[in-house]
């Protein structure tokens, strides 16, 4: 992704990001906020209150027809047929040797109608995969990308923020609904987030997203970066495609088997079962350290292992992270040592969540 | 730190770090500049006393949320003192970059490579 600043996408919101400060960079073949006032502080209102992301950068698959259930069930690793009209599922879409090629959350929007929201560095192969399979069922596929702009509101406060500019109730938790939100027609409003808060995401009509943003920061919600969406993420030990998850890894190691219903026979159905039954060799677990340093993605675990997600964690004040370990030495309190550029850095695995409100 | 300031009195390299020079001993850290690209900072790894460093050569880390930086020597010698307050307030670097958030004193092996560093004029332009 050598790409100069001058040929990245720019979302709908490029002009808010430049007048509120941000530090734009190159993500994915986007122009990004990776920060505005500065990590730590976009953090803690997160946590604390209620912060507003653009995540315009993340694309959007419809799929729709008679066929589109069956289509979803064969490429999502989940049981489709479970999620109702206005739910929402998390899946993995997996290749035959059930390798991992996206981690993604798919919203039923009718009968036979369905959305999913992919990670932008995999949009297109996702697009690509889904409609290669597509040809097999009778079932429309449909690149969504430039209908939606979509903004995360997260945190305590996040859904009463949104709740006061919108027309009706908001949906519950992995729930979602059409709803007008300050103004702007059409948002699909979504149960669902990435940082351990509550809060909703929205998916908003480009030419409203300007509006709705500017509603959402007046009532109070605070302009975060990806910076702080990736350390609430690692606090909540949620997953990062490209760091924890990869063609490389299977579902299993990586800890999310229970999205996994092989019986759905989706496509690297068999390999999951074999490696359930088997048991993995290696488990992506919450480490901490427990002396100073932080540890960040690629750093070898001593003895085995690698670190693929690290960060100083801004609630707790010491780092943090997500790593591989072989699967002996996965049970929390286990006593791990990371080779943090040449130093040795004490560490422990944690149970998940890293952070969490509830003592 | 919110406003950029770039010291008179004091030395710059061009890898962001500062000096200030007082006989041969030099106290040194990195510049508004740097520590503003960096973020807030939030560990100092710093060298031990005794250490030899060399001038253009890393000697000692900083770290802000999503990275870790080199800090690179602006002169050579040894480490005679590091700044132990930075251990548990590393956020002295971005609140005052050219006081409580020095970094390290080097007794200087060469004080006159000082004379190929820039003064803050020549620094601050090579900023534009």
């Amino acid at each position: 992704m050598a790409a100069g600043t001058d040929t990245l996408k720019r979302t709908p919101l490029h002009d808010r990001h430049v007048a509120a400060g941000a530090r734009l960079v190159p993500f994915a073949g986007w122009e990004m906020p990776v920060q505005y006032a500065g990590i730590r502080q976009e953090h803690l209102a997160v946590r604390e209150r209620a912060g507003i992301f653009d995540v315009s950068h993340m694309g959007q698959i419809e799929t729709a027809g008679p066929g589109a259930e069956a289509l979803l069930q064969r490429l999502l690793s989940n049981d489709v047929s479970r999620v109702p009209e206005g739910g929402a599922q998390y899946a993995l879409l997996c290749r035959e040797d059930g390798g991992v090629l996206d981690d993604l959350f798919t919203y039923r929007l009718g009968p036979d109608r369905f959305l999913t929201v992919t990670n932008a560095s995999n949009h297109a192969r996702d697009l690509a995969w889904f409609q290669q399979h597509g040809h097999d069922h009778d079932a429309t596929v449909m690149d969504r990308i430039q209908d939606f702009a979509m903004l995360a509101v997260q945190g305590p406060e996040a859904r009463a923020l949104v709740q006061d500019l919108a027309d009706g109730e908001l949906p519950a938790r992995f729930r979602t609904a059409v709803r007008s939100v300050a103004g702007a027609p059409d948002v699909l409003v979504c149960g669902t987030g990435y940082t351990g808060e509550d809060g909703v995401e929205l998916l908003v009509p480009p030419g409203h997203a300007a509006a709705v943003w500017d509603a959402l920061c007046a009532a109070g919600a605070e302009p975060a970066g990806l910076g702080a969406r990736d350390t609430l993420r690692i606090e909540a030990c949620y997953h990062l495609y490209g760091n924890d998850l990869s063609e490389d890894r299977g579902p299993v190691e990586a800890g999310l088997g229970w999205c996994c219903k092989e019986d759905t026979g989706f496509i690297g159905s068999e390999a999951v079962r074999r490696a359930r039954d088997a048991g993995p060799a290696e488990k992506l677990v919450p480490f901490a350290l427990t002396g100073p340093g932080i540890a960040r993605q690629g750093n070898p675990v001593v003895g085995g292992g690698v670190v693929t997600s690290g960060t100083l964690s801004p609630s707790l004040g010491y780092g943090v992270g997500l790593a591989y370990l072989p699967a002996e030495r996965t049970a929390a309190g286990t006593p791990i040592e990371i080779d943090v550029r040449g130093k040795p850095r004490a560490a422990e695995v944690r149970k998940r969540p890293l952070y969490s409100k509830e003592p | 730190m919110a406003e950029a300031s770039y010291p008179s009195d004091l030395k710059y390299h061009p890898e962001h770090d500062w000096a200030r020079v007082d006989g041969d001993v030099a106290t040194c850290g990195i510049t508004w500049y740097a520590q503003e690209q960096l973020g807030e900072v939030v560990f100092f790894d710093p060298p031990e006393v005794g250490a030899t460093v060399t001038k253009d050569e890393p000697y000692a880390e900083v770290e802000s949320v999503k990275a870790v930086s080199d800090v690179i020597a602006p002169l050579s010698g040894e480490i005679v003192e590091v700044n132990d307050a930075l251990g548990s307030a590393p956020e002295a670097i971005n609140d005052d970059p050219y006081g409580e958030g020095w970094m390290v004193r080097i007794r200087l092996s060469d004080p006159s490579e000082a004379d190929g560093l820039m003064d803050a004029d020549a620094y601050q332009g090579s900023l534009d």
